[in-house]
């Protein structure tokens, strides 16, 4: 099917790339269906779906890391040779990979460097790089330190770092794989004036993303892809975030709706909890009151104690100084099986590693806390029938698409699989619920539907911790919110006095005081 | 002659570094595998391939310097198996390795049976002889140590500068060391992965092999079954403990050169009172101990034996 993007050319709007009818298959499933689009010198191009909607495939497509089963690419007017990286690069694409592609364990300048020189040369030309990477740096304001390891800077300057590789190779067109999903809000703005200055300078972007503002505030076009079609093409200035929504998931979408409830009795108290680390303590003096019939947002850019929270209160971990209470009585005894027997859900950051076990069937899951009981338990042996039973139910009730409960739940999508952790959790009614990053990687509609189970347990009678690095979702479905920086927490403040900017400079650690840079 | 008075005998430090001599080649090839990402458990074998090649080769008349490019070649061969399985295939490399090494080792043994069906103890060759340096030679102690060895031991000090500066100075280098850490790096930069790896496992079999043919073309004059004794096995070992890198590796194999030869000159000193398996027993033992106390900060190569699977995450 042609695409409608035959404009009359125009010298100042010069198109840069061309893809022409791209299909790719893997198996029965088709990732892309006859795909067509173009890219013009100056533009950033936003490419907008939900996950395995196929963008990312599209973009290995272009890159060279796949190679398509039909259809063409035409780069700077000429055909680029398929399934090539190398040609790819040598033709002035640059790609930011969502996982980035650096080497932890080398400088930034080691991995700038990498393959822009020929292999076999005696020694590598060090301080003609050093300068060029000055240059560039200064020109787009990418500030990096070319002698620093990898492992020892910010995400924010890991896709710098990224960036900076594109530029060095000279690229004209700059493929940016969901950029932003690993950027605190300052880094965004900071990543979207770098973009901005690109094209500026004639490059075109791509730039791939499931985030409607985010799309909305730094594209010029806008191409949908939904189930490896390509749906709609819109002007950004000439549509909004509801039709976009509408686009991506191919029918409207509610808003979830968070009735004003009053708070219950309080369920879990921690008192100046904190947990040794290496070097620099995991949490220091962390205090925080949850109450049933509420939701408290924890935000803060990962890796700043929230793991180590979540921890503790799965009963993980013992914090070496301070005190954990659940529904009014000290905890002394740390120990999963007695938090979870005690009424504490656990919706963990990981659903593959820690949430379920792949490789057993989805039966073998849904019991996985509860294989002891009764009636799963009968006379010290499994009734699998019982099992059986219980699998069928959460499948029905919370509408997890599987082939079946004796399945291997590894199959499952991402958001099936936390459907079936979901079930599973609420399933025993639980008076509180850990819900770390419940929604991460989900499409629209999985989060929409994780949303509204969270708001039904607040209904009646839960107490949630929601931690999560999605703002929109902490204002959306939070009574109060928190920061963590450094291991240390903010005082919860109700949302109506929160704003995502406000949010995100306490992420960066305002209002933490002279004391949490102690370190 | 009591025990301390040993360490400051030339002698000993000669026995150490020919005993390490062989170390440090198989250390260097196992460095490089590693480096790139694959971990070769199948040194033992390869090292008995090189020592095996190499002895056959200059005992059918062959020089001793062509002897040592066969047993090269022969380690690379293995090398190319290993790394064809491990890398293309994504084969487990711990499972690949050690069938290497009974693979290889076996296959040796077999040749040696064909090559040698009738006599019981095995024929000897003309070995490299020691080179006295001029000049450095004189200087004492170190220079009976160091410069009054064979030519393959001084192949070998060449070979850690030369490793080294691969590794580090040079663009193949940078790709070597990236590819260990992070394949998707090297794939992002249109570097073929499969290409890279394999031929660095190939590069570093070829010296573990040097590392055995050491053994049957320098320190001993023939080929016997189970020579290679584990030396293998101690130079992955000498890998972590150097934390991959060249210089601190060669430190490594010294000093566990170094218990070893400083223990067989107590065995002769104390032997009539304590049973000879504790003696042997000592740089096991020790070296183990330096693991603990080395590999603790050791940076390792972060995408060390994780399959690489192109557009898989």
């Amino acid at each position: 099917m042609p695409s409608e993007s035959t404009q009359p050319p125009n010298p100042a709007n010069e198109i840069v790339l061309r893809l022409s009818g791209i299909t790719k298959r893997f198996g029965p499933l088709v990732a892309n269906d006859a795909i067509s689009l173009d890219l013009h010198r100056g533009e950033v191009l936003a490419l907008l779906g939900e996950n395995g909607a196929g963008k990312t495939t599209l973009m290995n497509i272009l890159f060279g890391h796949y190679v398509a089963d039909e259809g063409s690419i035409e780069a700077f007017g000429e055909a680029l040779p398929p399934g090539s990286p190398k040609a790819a690069l040598a033709r002035g694409i640059g790609m930011v990979h969502q996982h980035f592609t650096l080497a932890d364990n080398l400088t930034v300048l080691d991995n700038v460097v990498l393959g822009t020189e020929p292999l076999w040369r005696a020694r590598s030309r060090h301080a003609d790089a050093r300068a060029k990477l000055a240059r560039l740096s200064e020109t787009f304001g990418l500030l990096v330190r070319p002698d620093a390891r990898i492992a020892d800077l910010s995400v924010g300057e890991r896709q710098r770092v990224e960036i900076l590789k594109a530029l060095y190779r000279d690229a004209r067109i700059l493929i940016l794989d969901e950029p932003t999903a690993v950027l605190t809000p300052q880094e965004t703005e900071a990543l979207f004036a770098t973009l901005k200055k690109l094209v500026e300078r004639g490059l075109a972007i791509i730039f791939i993303s499931h985030k409607l503002h985010e799309v909305m505030a730094v594209s010029r076009r806008i191409v949908v892809l939904r189930q490896g079609k390509l749906v709609a093409e819109r002007r950004t200035a000439e549509t909004d975030r509801h039709e976009l929504a509408e686009l991506m998931v191919g029918r409207p979408i509610p808003e979830p709706k968070v009735e004003p409830i009053p708070v219950g009795p309080v369920a879990l108290a921690l008192k100046a909890v904190t947990l040794a680390g290496e070097g620099h303590p995991r949490l220091q003096e962390v205090s925080l009151e949850l109450h049933g019939n509420e939701i408290i947002g924890i935000a803060g850019v990962s890796g700043n104690g929230q793991g180590a929270l979540a921890d503790v209160i799965s009963g993980i971990v013992k914090p070496s100084n301070g005190s954990l209470t659940l529904f009014g009585q000290e905890i002394h005894h740390f120990d999963p099986a007695w938090m979870v027997s005690s009424g504490v859900a656990r919706i963990p950051e990981d659903r593959h590693a820690v949430g379920v076990v792949g490789d057993l069937s989805l039966e073998e899951n849904v019991i996985s806390a509860r294989y002891r009981e009764a009636p799963f338990s009968k006379r010290g042996l499994i009734d699998w029938r019982a099992v059986r039973d219980f699998a069928t139910r959460i499948i029905a009730d919370y509408d997890v698409r599987c082939p079946g409960p004796q399945a291997a739940t590894r199959l499952l999508s991402g958001g099936n699989m936390q459907k079936l952790i979901l079930g599973r959790e609420m399933a025993r009614d639980p008076r509180i619920i850990l819900a770390n990053q419940p929604t991460r990687g989900l499409d629209i509609g999985a989060v929409r539907y994780v949303h509204q189970q969270l708001l039904k347990a607040r209904a009646s009678g839960a107490g949630t911790l929601l931690i999560s690095e999605d703002l929109d979702e902490l204002l959306t479905l939070s009574d109060r919110i928190v920061v963590m920086y450094r291991g240390r927490m903010s005082a919860p403040m109700a949302r109506k006095d929160v704003t995502i900017r406000h949010l995100g400079l306490m992420m960066a650690g305002h209002g933490f005081g002279g004391e949490a840079h102690a370190a | 002659m009591d025990g301390i008075s040993i360490i400051f005998e030339a002698s000993l430090w000669a026995a150490a570094i020919r005993i390490a001599s062989p170390l440090i080649f198989a250390t260097l090839g196992e460095l490089i595998c590693e480096r790139a990402g694959v971990l070769n458990l199948g040194i033992e074998g390869i090292m008995t391939v090189g020592a095996f090649a190499g002895w056959v080769a200059v005992y059918h008349g062959a020089d001793l310097w062509t002897g040592v490019a066969v047993a090269a070649l022969a380690g690379a061969a293995f090398g190319l198996l290993h790394g064809f399985l491990t890398v293309p295939l994504g084969l487990s490399q711990h499972v690949t390795g050690i069938g290497i090494t009974l693979l290889a080792t076996s296959l040796t043994y077999y040749a040696y049976r064909i090559a040698f069906p009738e006599v019981t103890s095995p024929p000897k060759i003309q070995t490299f002889a020691p080179l006295e340096v001029p000049v450095l030679s004189q200087i004492p102690i170190l220079g009976d140590a160091l410069f009054r060895q064979t030519p393959l031991t001084y192949l070998a000090f060449v070979a850690v500068i030369v490793v080294a500066y691969v590794l580090y100075r040079t663009p193949i280098g940078l790709a070597v060391r990236t590819v260990g850490e992070n394949p998707a790096a090297v794939e992002a930069q249109g570097i073929d992965v499969t290409w890279l790896r394999v031929g660095a496992v190939a590069v570093g079999s070829a010296f573990m092999a040097l590392g055995g043919a050491f053994l049957t073309m320098s320190a001993f004059n023939s080929f016997y079954f189970d020579m290679v004794n584990g030396r293998g096995w101690i130079c992955i070992a000498l890998v972590v403990f150097g934390s991959w890198r060249p210089g601190k590796a060669l430190l490594g194999a010294i000093l566990f050169a170094a218990f070893d030869a400083y223990q067989l000159r107590l065995q002769q000193l104390a032997g009539a009172y304590l049973p000879y398996q504790l003696f042997l027993m000592l740089p096991y033992i020790l070296s183990i101990l330096a693991l603990i106390a080395m590999s603790r900060r050791a940076g390792y190569p972060r995408a060390l034996m994780i399959p690489y699977r192109k557009g898989e995450r």
